[in-house]
């Protein structure tokens, strides 16, 4: 059956737009996966919730023009079909849905993913009321797969890291020099976030959503705020719109500056990380001035944003970003001309088109592997339907690619920060919002700096959330970093995780 | 190679100056004076994150550009805790961070100093305690000072290892 059929099945789905759902049983739970990856559909996300006696184990996907949320209600505890063969990126969501739903796939690789030692098997956090405490002051052991042969050896990287940078486990085999397989290992932050998500007011939970990936605070926000308007049928006013989008490109900007020195500064070139960190500072600096915050953590919320433009403030952003265009264009030339940084860049870290597309590679990692997405685009919210951002995408697919394609949208997320600062909607910022009411879902999507950030929320009534999922691109984009490196040297990694920049707090939850 | 050095030439130094009369570079000036006092060379953190939502580590890498130029004041980020004189710990401390956390304590030679980031590292944050989280740090090791704030900003942080190391002083003297 091709996708149009499904898709001519489905209904409207509340939340970010051009999305669609589909309530599937479990035979054509397999056929609508395999004709959403037959049609070049990618899987965003996958997760399940709960009601009394019966599981729903839900899928978001995306194809060119819509988005499908598929339900699949499951009798409690019986298995569902494994959908990793067609998304290799639901084999990691399939082991952590088990850890903290106990409804397990139909897969060969049942070891447990977020779950370390914290709790046991048969407590499922997201369902079960008294959470038995584990005795987590002792590390468990973990099945990490072996590399046999003459002179593998391994090398533990973690959790705690040598650089100010988050926790996980990286394990190597290595011959000499060369990287034969990485295995990461994640989890470690892992905080108990979508439990903790049922315990807040579905008005005040915005603020946990900006801090399940702190880098990407106004994207899970507006993701979160997206979710519940649908639901609270509220028309947001145009100028809470144009000041979300402003936040979120000012929050691209910030985290692309911050990578291009780092990544200068990995390939041993530490003028790029004075200067891009310079450049940060005096941006954040101007972001304090026009919007009252250097990280805008609690901007977005629901019916509008908190903050407003400080009109003097907003001058001197404005004179800024001209002057960070240029600079980043006078800076680019030094990185492209500099020969250190070409020889180390070049060909480190290579991910093709072939296997970005097969793998699910996205968002900015995948459009420099030739996987052309951008939701901003594809599928745009207000008000980028009226700003026409152009797609920055490369086919290399190495480390120079990741390093281009930030320097192309920091080029262009300058420019669309002019436009908004120039064009920016009179009257007020916000609106009030109810509490919708009990038993609804709403999906929000927005392209965050890393890649498409969603959130599914599911509303138990009374001001009270029955169950919301956040989703961090990273879950697409850490297996892929295990493949970029294979044949890689190890001191080159660093830099190669750093190109990639993924989140552990957002995939760890 | 040219343009690299008419960029540096260009820009110049832009660390803040001493006689400006901004809070933050009263807060640098005792800084240094203090760490000459109690430690008599430079002082060395380790930074480890035990379940931050990595928002604290951005205004902790701010530290480090040249217009706060930590290293200049004589403080630097050390790869190992067997190299710190002070662990910078953002929270909540996820319970599986709490061994790892722990040892890296275990490991810092004393007298050892610990400065709690963050609201969830002074109080647990938006995370609290549950399941999967031990809430505020000094619920795992000793802290010496907690830093609040969402993230706390690059200033708030220096007052915050200042306030370490005068208490470390204030320790010593008696």
């Amino acid at each position: 059956m091709p996708l149009t059929r499904w898709l001519a099945r489905s209904q409207p789905q509340s939340g970010a737009p051009g999305l669609r759902s589909l309530s599937v049983t479990a035979e054509e739970w397999r056929a609508v996966m395999e004709d959403l990856r037959a049609a070049g559909g990618r899987l965003v996300s996958l997760w399940a919730s709960h009601e009394p006696g019966l599981d729903v184990v839900r899928a978001a996907a995306l194809t060119g023009s819509a988005g499908l949320i598929v339900s699949l209600p499951v009798t409690d505890g019986a298995p569902y079909p494994a959908v990793d063969d067609l998304f290799p990126a639901a084999l990691r969501m399939q082991r952590a849905l088990h850890d903290l739903s106990g409804v397990r796939a139909a897969s060969a690789d049942t070891r447990p993913w977020l779950r370390h030692s914290a709790w046991p098997e048969a407590f499922r956090p997201l369902i079960d009321a008294a959470p038995p405490i584990g005795d987590s002051a002792v590390p468990d052991a973990y099945e990490f797969v072996r590399v046999e042969g003459d002179g593998v050896h391994e090398i533990g990287v973690g959790p705690v890291h040598a650089g100010t940078i988050e926790p996980g486990h990286f394990r190597f085999s290595v011959v000499g020099e060369k990287v034969l397989r990485l295995e990461e290992r994640l989890g470690y932050v892992h905080k108990g976030i979508e439990r903790r998500f049922t315990q807040l007011p579905i008005l005040e939970a915005h603020r946990l959503a900006a801090r399940v990936s702190g880098d990407s605070a106004v994207a899970f926000s507006w993701a979160y705020a997206q979710a519940l308007e649908g639901l609270a049928a509220v028309e947001v006013p145009p100028r809470g719109l144009w000041l979300r989008a402003l936040c979120l490109e000012l929050e691209r900007l910030a985290n692309h500056l911050g990578d291009l020195g780092a990544l200068g500064n990995d390939a041993g070139f530490a003028f790029g990380l004075t200067q891009f960190s310079r450049l940060k500072e005096l941006l954040l600096r101007g972001v304090q001035g026009a919007l009252g915050a250097r990280y805008l953590m609690d901007a977005v919320v629901p019916g509008g944003t908190s903050c407003d433009l400080d009109a003097g403030g907003a001058g001197e952003l404005r004179a800024f970003i001209s002057a960070l265009a240029g600079e980043t264009v006078k800076l680019r030339i030094i990185y492209d001309e500099h020969d250190g940084l070409r020889d180390r860049f070049s060909g480190a870290g290579t991910v093709s088109p072939e296997l970005a597309a097969q793998l699910g590679l996205t968002g900015l990692a995948g459009r420099a592997s030739g996987q052309a997405f951008d939701l901003r685009i594809d599928l745009p919210s207000a008000p980028y339907t009226e700003l026409a951002p152009r797609k920055c995408a490369r086919r290399e697919g190495d480390v120079a690619a990741r390093v281009a394609v930030r320097f192309d949208e920091v080029e262009e997320s300058c420019r669309l920060v002019g436009e908004l600062l120039d064009r920016m909607p009179a009257g007020p910022g916000w609106t009030p919002v109810q509490p919708p009411p009990g038993g609804l879902v709403g999906v929000g999507l927005i392209e965050g700096w890393r890649g498409p950030v969603c959130i599914a929320l599911e509303t138990a009534g009374a001001g009270a959330i029955h169950r919301c999922h956040p989703h961090d691109p990273s879950w697409q984009n850490w297996p892929v970093l295990e493949h970029a490196v294979i044949g890689n040297i190890v001191p080159d990694f660093p830099l190669i995780n750093k190109s990639f920049n993924l989140s552990y707090s957002g995939h760890d939850l | 190679m040219l343009k690299t050095l008419r960029q540096i030439g260009s820009i110049g130094i832009v660390t803040e100056a001493a006689p400006n009369a901004d809070e933050s570079l009263r807060v640098r000036e005792t800084l240094r004076e203090q760490l000459r006092a109690v430690l008599g060379r430079a002082l060395c953190i380790r930074h480890v994150d035990a379940g931050s939502c990595n928002g604290c580590e951005l205004e902790i890498h701010a530290l480090n550009n040249p217009l706060y130029n930590l290293e200049g004041l004589g403080i630097r980020f050390v790869a190992s805790p067997r190299h710190a004189d002070l662990l910078l710990v953002t929270g909540p401390v996820s319970r599986h961070m709490q061994a790892a956390l722990i040892r890296t304590y275990e490991a810092t030679p004393a007298p050892k100093l610990v400065v709690a980031v963050g609201d969830c590292g002074c109080s647990g944050g938006v995370f609290g305690e549950s399941y999967a989280s031990c809430g505020p740090v000094a619920n795992v090791i000793p802290v010496d000072v907690a830093v609040p704030g969402c993230p706390p900003n690059p200033t708030r942080l220096l007052a915050g290892i200042l306030a370490a190391v005068m208490r470390s002083r204030g320790a010593g003297s008696r």
